[in-house]
């Protein structure tokens, strides 16, 4: 019956199954990164959304202490041209003796290497880069890409240079851009940590939304400065939940096993805190 | 213990020997009649490496160049000579002069040692055994001269320099046996020798005259062996040890299929590399090791042959594996009339031991190695693709950074500062930024790049990083970094190329060569 597919559909999307989007929530399968070309702010947030999911995976019992997987960056040449390569000196701490980095002439050997780099164990995560919406990444190949990764539990993002949000079977499609970076404590005039507005415009367990993420001692912090998603149905569905009391105003929303105090302290008054479901625990 | 016994073997005319056997003529005879001389070329023109009987007669002496050997003999005839080829017949005589004793070692370019300890009775004493090396040498037309002494530069010293057949025994007096040798019978240099010439110093036994205390100060810079006649002295009477390196034969594991009727499909094709496969891993398990590299070899019915070459990341033993890598090379193969013969060689196989095999479904479940996925991706994107960044002593930013192969060990390195803030990319090629508006300190606070503008709205900087003057000319200049964020909060690394009033060119120009996160 159709009124019942409409109920089920209407069901999954309303706030009291689908949780918003924080940090910490562990890997998705795959995920998709749309950002312009002329910044590393789609590579930056892939390597932080990439490094914040595996920071707080599950470990299993008997694991080793330390995770000495390799990490895999893929590019295609077209990407390496627009945005320059990985530069170790600036690559993240942890990654930088571990990164393998994966050069692809065409689109077509790009997806084959990210489909052969998610099937391999001794990987923690794959970073794609390709540049634009190529005929090789139609929905088939989107669908194998996160079939395999779901199926061998190694999360890929892909991150797309100046690309048309056409179909893909990604499970967070988000859009990237940079954002103007806390202003630093010894140095107001210099560049600070890495910012970066960050709109989910696609998600399949969560609500849309749009953050502004920056990455704090080695943890990624989210910051949601507009209160409700825009599309008309959302927000109807949203207007009766209990995040919509926290109202007006700037909502932070932080990985609430470490809340950070520096941040906290650095957005005044109008910030809450919130545990992981969603309830108000600060401000 | 039996004491130590080292045969040396010289063949004294090796390089002329050799030509003359391709030339299927005995010794003076034939060819070999008149005066020749093989040569290599040098920066001055062709030089003497070796000459014949009649050649010598005629007055051409190694080492001197053509020109002058042909005022001396005008008839003397000129072959290009061959050391690679020398060096390889030295290595198959190496392993066949084995016969003789456990292990043997190579004296290049024309020399061979072979270690006889305790097995000089099976021959029926030393004396039998050295008319044994004369006699199989002989027999296979090579001009050789032989000597047993306790330790290896006692017996180059005596089949080099001394009596014809000496043997030196182990209860002799080595020192009294040896001090009429000339002291180039010690392996040195030939510098070295012109100086020790110059002392007046040329028996072996008159190094014992001068005093080791005068010889050391004489000589304490020289640490090689082969420049330093105190440590050859000492290797010769054995006084302190001489590593050698034995030549180990090794079977290169081969299997092959001769096919009753050529193929033609590829379907088939597959069968019989499948099967080639599973008989490789078992070759290599016997020998308890893995492969590295295969080479497939498929001879056509027309007498073509076509090689598809596979290297591996890791030593592997896993038929599968192989055959799904070589499956990828093979879309492209033309059988023509028909394949009769495949063959596939491991040309470079690496210890691997034995363990427990990897179950198909266990591989299912738990995906590839990472091994295997380098292997894949080298296969179908070519080795330069699969690179890990790597270090590299410059404090240039695009030098200090090198690519090597996934797998290899990562070579000890200085860390890089904590302090500086590099950014997550870099770019091939710094590229040119057009500066719209410069504030009176030297910074833009508008630049133009890649046809759109950028506004400056926090900077940090300069970090000024030298020229490597001793890499690049003198003209080369400096580069103020500055770390940028601009109005839309976008982050970049941009450089000042050099500054102004540095008499190394006209105004500086400005570049931006990294993305920051």
């Amino acid at each position: 019956m159709i009124p019942d597919a409409f109920d089920t559909a209407a069901a999954l999307a309303s706030p009291s199954q689908a949780e918003r989007w924080r940090p910490g929530l562990g890997a998705v399968a795959q995920s998709e990164i749309f950002a312009s070309g002329r910044d590393g702010s789609g590579a930056g947030a892939a390597l932080a959304f990439a490094l914040d999911a595996w920071r707080c995976r599950p470990r299993a019992e008997g694991e080793e202490a330390e995770d000495r997987r390799a990490v895999v960056w893929v590019q295609t040449r077209a990407a390496v041209k627009r945005g320059g390569r990985p530069f170790r000196a600036g690559l993240p701490q942890e990654i930088r003796h571990r990164l393998i980095h994966v050069l692809a002439e065409k689109d077509e050997d790009a997806l084959f290497a990210l489909e052969e780099a998610v099937r391999c164990r001794d990987i923690a995560f794959v970073i794609g880069e390709i540049v634009g919406s190529p005929r090789a990444l139609d929905f088939t190949a989107s669908r194998r890409l996160t079939l395999a990764a779901e199926r061998h539990g190694v999360p890929l993002t892909l991150v797309r240079l100046d690309g048309t949000r056409d179909l893909s079977s990604a499970r967070q499609r988000w859009a990237v851009q940079a954002a103007p970076s806390a202003r630093p404590r010894w140095n107001r005039q210099a560049p600070g940590v890495p910012a970066w507005q960050a709109e989910l415009f696609r998600a399949r367990s969560h609500p849309p939304g749009t953050w502004r993420l920056s990455e704090d001692a080695g943890t990624l912090v989210a910051e949601r400065e507009t209160p409700l998603p825009v599309r008309g149905e959302d927000t109807k569905g949203w207007s009766h939940s209990g995040l919509a009391e926290v109202g007006e105003g700037r909502v932070a929303i932080s990985n609430a096993a470490s809340p950070s105090p520096g941040f906290a302290s650095s957005f005044g008054a109008s910030v809450a805190i919130l545990s992981p479901n969603g309830e108000r625990v600060l401000g | 213990m039996a004491p130590r016994r080292i045969l040396s073997i010289w063949l004294a005319a090796f390089a002329i020997d050799r030509w003359r056997l391709a030339e299927g003529c005995a010794r003076g005879e034939g060819a070999d009649a008149q005066p020749l001389a093989l040569i290599t070329e040098t920066a001055h023109g062709p030089r003497i490496q070796s000459t014949n009987f009649a050649a010598r007669n005629a007055g051409a002496r190694i080492g001197i160049m053509l020109a002058d050997a042909r005022t001396l003999c005008p008839s003397i005839v000129a072959v290009p000579g061959d050391p690679a080829g020398d060096l390889a017949e030295l290595e198959r005589l190496a392993a066949w002069a084995m016969r003789w004793g456990p292990w043997s070692a190579l004296d290049p370019p024309d020399g061979l040692l072979v270690d006889v300890t305790a097995v000089a009775h099976l021959f029926g004493g030393e004396a039998k055994l050295l008319a044994d090396v004369y006699n199989a040498f002989e027999t296979r037309g090579f001009a050789v001269r032989a000597a047993i002494a306790p330790t290896a530069g006692a017996a180059w010293a005596l089949a080099h320099y001394g009596p014809e057949r000496s043997i030196l025994a182990p209860q002799d007096d080595m020192e009294a046996r040896l001090s009429d040798l000339p002291v180039a019978a010690l392996r040195l240099d030939d510098d070295v020798l012109t100086v020790l010439r110059r002392l007046g110093l040329k028996r072996l036994g008159e190094l014992g005259t001068v005093g080791r205390d005068a010889l050391h100060r004489r000589f304490r810079n020289r640490k090689s062996p082969a420049a330093n006649p105190l440590v050859r002295m000492d290797q010769l009477l054995g006084r302190v040890p001489e590593p050698l390196l034995p030549v180990v034969p090794q079977q290169v594991p081969l299997v092959q299929r001769r096919l009753m009727e050529p193929i033609r499909h590829r379907a088939l094709l597959d069968t019989v590399l499948g099967d080639l496969a599973a008989d490789m891993v078992r070759e290599l398990e016997g020998a308890g090791q893995g492969a590295r590299r295969l080479d497939l070899g498929l001879w056509r019915v027309n007498g073509e042959v076509a090689v598809k070459t596979l290297e591996l990341a890791a030593a592997t033993r896993d038929a599968a594996h192989i055959v799904r890598l070589f499956g990828e090379k093979l879309g492209d193969i033309d059988a023509g009339f028909g394949i009769e013969l495949v063959r596939l060689r491991a040309s470079w196989a690496e210890p691997l031991p034995a363990n427990q095999a990897d179950i198909e479904a266990a591989a299912e479940r738990h995906g590839t190695s990472l091994a295997a996925f380098v292997d894949r991706l080298t296969t179908r994107l070519g080795p330069k693709a699969v690179r890990r960044p790597v270090l590299k002593g410059s404090h240039l930013p695009e030098r200090s950074q090198g690519w090597q192969p996934a797998l290899d060990p990562e070579l000890p390195s200085q860390e890089s500062l904590r302090f500086h803030a590099r950014p997550l990319k870099l770019l091939d090629r710094a590229e040119t930024i057009a500066v719209l508006y410069a504030t009176p300190d030297g910074l833009p606070q508008r630049f133009r790049w890649r046809g759109e503008v950028h506004e400056i709205a926090r900077v940090e900087g300069p970090e000024r990083i030298a020229p490597e003057w001793w890499r690049e000319r003198g003209t080369a200049r400096l580069r103020d970094y500055y770390r940028i964020e601009d109005d839309a909060g976008r982050r970049y690394w941009i450089y000042r190329y050099g500054i102004a009033g540095d008499g190394r060119g006209g105004a500086p120009e400005w570049f931006l060569q990294g993305l920051y996160a």
